[in-house]
């Protein structure tokens, strides 16, 4: 065999090079949804709606902003403190979501192997997958952020120079918790058992549970809600000079944006951002240095973990076994799978805090004392109906809505084999909707008993959240296979699609109308009762079956059409 | 067992499958013998009623696949070339919700799936979750999968990829002995050898269309006439001849 003759280095791949493959999939992406059909309606709907919500946002912030502006001496400390809250609350947001965003991208993306197998510089690597944790961790807040400072630049008239400002200062604001984030997410890895790598979310979460509790005790709203409680109007200024927290980049936002807009620009916060920017990412890159082969070997080895036969499946067969073996053996494993999936049953961690905070809301509602009349203490538990609806939509949206898509590579079985797409459906449908209605129905039921509402407003409350449920749950299911994700790498990224936005707006549409249907049966009722005027039996019938004719819509015609599709679907 | 008629696939102005016509009878094991892209996995999706047909009809038992596709899937199991299956799951469980898609449970599943997970060397492995499964492991499963509910008809697309030596030994053998049983297998591969050594009729596919069919001794007979040495040749004269000896040329450009 001939020598082998050592070549000069071939140079490594950029980082431009590395991400490319992502830039690429975003532009078929869009070239494909142009070629379908629709596709000209969809980009209008997105449009229509992005502009209605930037145009809402912008509205609402320049009257409040006016106002404050008009307000001498804690004027401009409330704009600012409000500034500072939103920012607080974003960055909250921004460092959960880039924790478990670089746990997929650094760890277990698809193409990591390809990656790590390449010539590719750990440098080069870090700097791309932070690039890319951050994009896809960030995008959401930017399209709530630009609305805000758009409104905070126009009240204020910061002019050409504050777009500027708000560049320089978003921009490291959000590399912040991207590249703590990840660093986070290294350090995790590292520590926990390698089998239990994927569990890590669980932890996240549990931890997200605890910043939730630590954020809500930094903003003390109560202090702000009450400024009667101080004791004097100096007292209440101190408060709001006070930073809401002096070491966090939120807070380093808001200095430099207020200054700037109110006096003149204090570069001391722009430094601190750019240069914890900068420190985050060196430290950051260090430690992918030191630990990342050692943390992406562990994340790849097997899971390992053994199938339990204990008695609480066995029960559970047992009693599932009046519907027959492929019912059961569907909705055996729809169970399963969930429980089996940490990013999928990890998130009911989240979302019993959600609904116990909720619930404590409505507890301390001022509704009980002088001038509180028999008309407010009912009609709020009604209005609490429309609010219960979208809770429970967004946890439709989270659980049920990706159903379809999470089987995309395991549809040839389902397909070849002779299940009915029919039985596929409402198998998924009753596993999802049965455990959001027993939520649905403690949530209205604990309100309301906590509320201490008429009988009437009690029936009525629970018998619209029941066909609310049935809805949401059959547009969730429906739609998310009428709009599927069949490729997505993980669950979580579902809910976020066009399908997703789709269904949230139907829902409120849904929601919106029933709640609008039934008022007037609720009003004439209330107004019976308190003022002793005579209801029209008509139009309580008229309004509760309309309702309920809405509710038997939302249900059956996405169900319906989404079975056709499933029929009908090519792989 | 398993009938084809004038069945075309379809994709734009692509024509992936192109008036295919078949008629494999029962007990036969049949072999698609074609390049990558030749239409074979397109044939075996539109079979297995993954694909709708452009124009034509697939029928199994003299079901047709798509007027009445639950009655023709009862009689199939499919075999895909990918493995992808339910992570969460154990191997048992997997393949008990298989047997539930086909209405099947109890003693006699659980006895045929610890025959057939034994045979596949998967016994050890029953209870964990196939996440932890390597590529041929899973390829094994889905394999026991497909013979679980006793199919008439098997279609399996690239059996032997990710398997070890002696699993495709295993599964080279139940073949054999599934359609001496009676049983019809249609498989899919691009590898010369495993067709000759297994299949009863050949059919070699290209663009779509059946350029040749028959048993390995009458392929062999038209690749002499032809003045061809062997099945190889034949093959390659079949399906472009041109690029292997290009080659030649790119190795010594």
């Amino acid at each position: 065999m001939p020598e082998a003759v050592a070549d000069a280095p071939l140079p490594a791949p950029t980082l431009a090079h590395v991400l490319s493959p992502k830039l690429r999939t975003v532009r078929n992406r869009s070239r494909a949804t142009e070629s379908q059909r629709g596709a000209a309606w969809r980009w209008v709907l997105l449009v229509v709606i992005g502009a209605a919500f930037w145009a809402g946002v912008i509205l609402v912030l320049v009257r409040l902003l006016r106002y404050f502006k008009n307000t001498p001496e804690i004027g401009a400390l409330l704009a600012g403190k409000l500034l500072g809250l939103v920012f607080l609350s974003f960055f909250a947001i921004l460092l959960l979501s880039n924790i478990i965003t670089a746990l997929s991208s650094y760890f277990l993306a698809r193409d990591l192997d390809m990656l790590a197998s390449a010539p590719v510089d750990w440098l080069t690597l870090y700097g791309a997958k932070l690039i890319e944790t951050l994009v896809h961790s960030s995008w959401m807040v930017v399209l709530m952020a630009v609305p805000i400072l758009a409104a905070y630049g126009y009240v204020y008239e910061g002019g050409v120079s504050f777009v500027l400002l708000a560049l320089g200062t978003m921009l490291p604001y959000l590399i912040i918790p991207a590249a703590v984030g990840a660093a986070l997410t290294l350090l995790l890895v590292n520590i926990f058992p390698a089998r239990r790598t994927r569990d890590l979310l669980s932890v996240v979460t549990l931890l997200a549970v605890g910043a939730l509790v630590v954020l809500f005790r930094l903003l003390r709203p109560e202090q702000l809600a009450r400024p009667e409680g101080l004791r004097s109007l100096v007292d209440f200024i101190a408060l709001l000079r006070t930073p809401t927290s002096p070491f966090l980049p939120s807070d380093w936002v808001q200095r430099a944006i207020m200054s700037a807009l109110t006096d003149r620009l204090d570069v001391l916060p722009l430094y601190l951002l750019w240069s914890t920017a900068a420190a985050a990412v060196v430290l950051g890159a260090i430690l992918h240095r030191a630990l990342y082969a050692g943390g992406f070997s562990k994340a790849q080895e097997s899971a390992q973990q053994w199938a339990r036969s204990g008695a609480l499946p066995r029960l559970g067969r047992m009693a599932l076994a009046p519907l027959g073996t492929l019912r059961r053996e569907l909705v055996c494993k729809e169970v399963r799978v969930f429980f089996r999936d940490t990013t999928q049953w990890s998130q009911l961690i989240l979302l019993a805090v959600l609904v116990v905070v909720y619930v404590f809301n409505v507890k301390f509602l001022p509704l009980r004392g002088q001038g509180i009349g028999f008309m407010l203490v009912n009609i709020v538990p009604f209005l609490n109906l429309g609010l219960s609806g979208f809770v429970l939509a967004s946890i439709a949206a989270r659980f049920i809505f990706p159903s379809v898509s999470v089987e995309g590579r395991t549809l040839w079985l389902l397909k070849s084999s002779p299940l009915p797409m029919r039985e596929l459906l409402w198998s998924k449908y009753w596993t999802g909707t049965l455990p959001l209605l027993g939520l649905a129905l403690l949530i209205v039921g604990v309100t309301d008993a906590l509320l201490q509402v008429s009988p009437f407003i009690y029936a009525v409350s629970v018998f619209s959240i029941m066909f609310l449920t049935f809805a949401v749950a059959g547009m969730a299911l429906g739609l998310g296979a009428i709009f599927p994700r069949y490729e997505s790498e993980s669950a979580a990224q579902i809910p976020t699609s066009f399908g997703g936005l789709v269904f949230m707006l139907s829902s409120a549409v849904l929601i919106g109308a029933v709640v609008l249907l039934e008022a007037r049966p609720v009003y004439s009722y209330l107004s019976q009762e308190a003022f002793g005027t005579v209801a029209d039996p008509t139009d309580m019938v008229i309004g509760f079956a309309l309702a309920l004719a809405v509710c038997l819509a939302g249900t059956f015609v996405p169900l319906t059409v989404a079975v056709r599709r499933l029929d009908r679907l090519e792989l | 067992m398993i009938q084809l008629q004038g069945l075309t696939k379809r994709y734009g102005s692509f024509t992936a499958v192109d008036a295919l016509d078949l008629d494999v009878p029962a007990g036969e094991l049949f072999g698609f013998l074609g390049p990558n892209g030749a239409g074979k996995t397109t044939t075996l999706r539109m079979i297995a009623g993954i694909l709708r047909p452009s124009s034509g009809t697939v029928r199994i038992g003299g079901i047709d696949v798509n007027a009445n596709p639950t009655a023709a899937k009862a009689k199939l199991g499919y075999i895909p070339d990918r493995p992808f299956i339910y992570e969460k799951l154990s191997g048992a469980e997997f393949l008990r919700f298989v047997a539930g898609l086909y209405s099947q449970e109890g003693a006699t599943v659980e006895r045929r799936m610890d025959e057939l997970l034994a045979l596949f060397d998967l016994s050890e492995w029953k209870h964990e979750l196939v996440e932890s499964y390597s590529h041929g492991m899973r390829q094994k499963l889905i394999i026991a999968s497909a013979f679980l509910h006793r199919p008439e008809v098997i279609v399996v697309d690239e059996p032997m990829v990710g398997l070890d030596p002696k699993a495709a030994r295993i599964l080279k053998d139940l073949f054999r002995e599934y359609t001496r049983r009676g049983h019809t297998i249609l498989m899919s591969t691009h590898t010369l050898e495993i067709a000759e050594d297994v299949c009863d009729r050949i059919a070699i596919i290209q663009g779509g269309r059946i350029r040749a069919s028959g048993t390995v001794d009458e392929l062999m007979a038209s690749a002499a006439a032809l003045g061809q040495h062997g099945l190889e040749s034949y093959f390659l004269q079949l399906t472009g001849e041109r690029a292997a000896r290009e080659l030649v040329e790119v190795l010594d450009a």
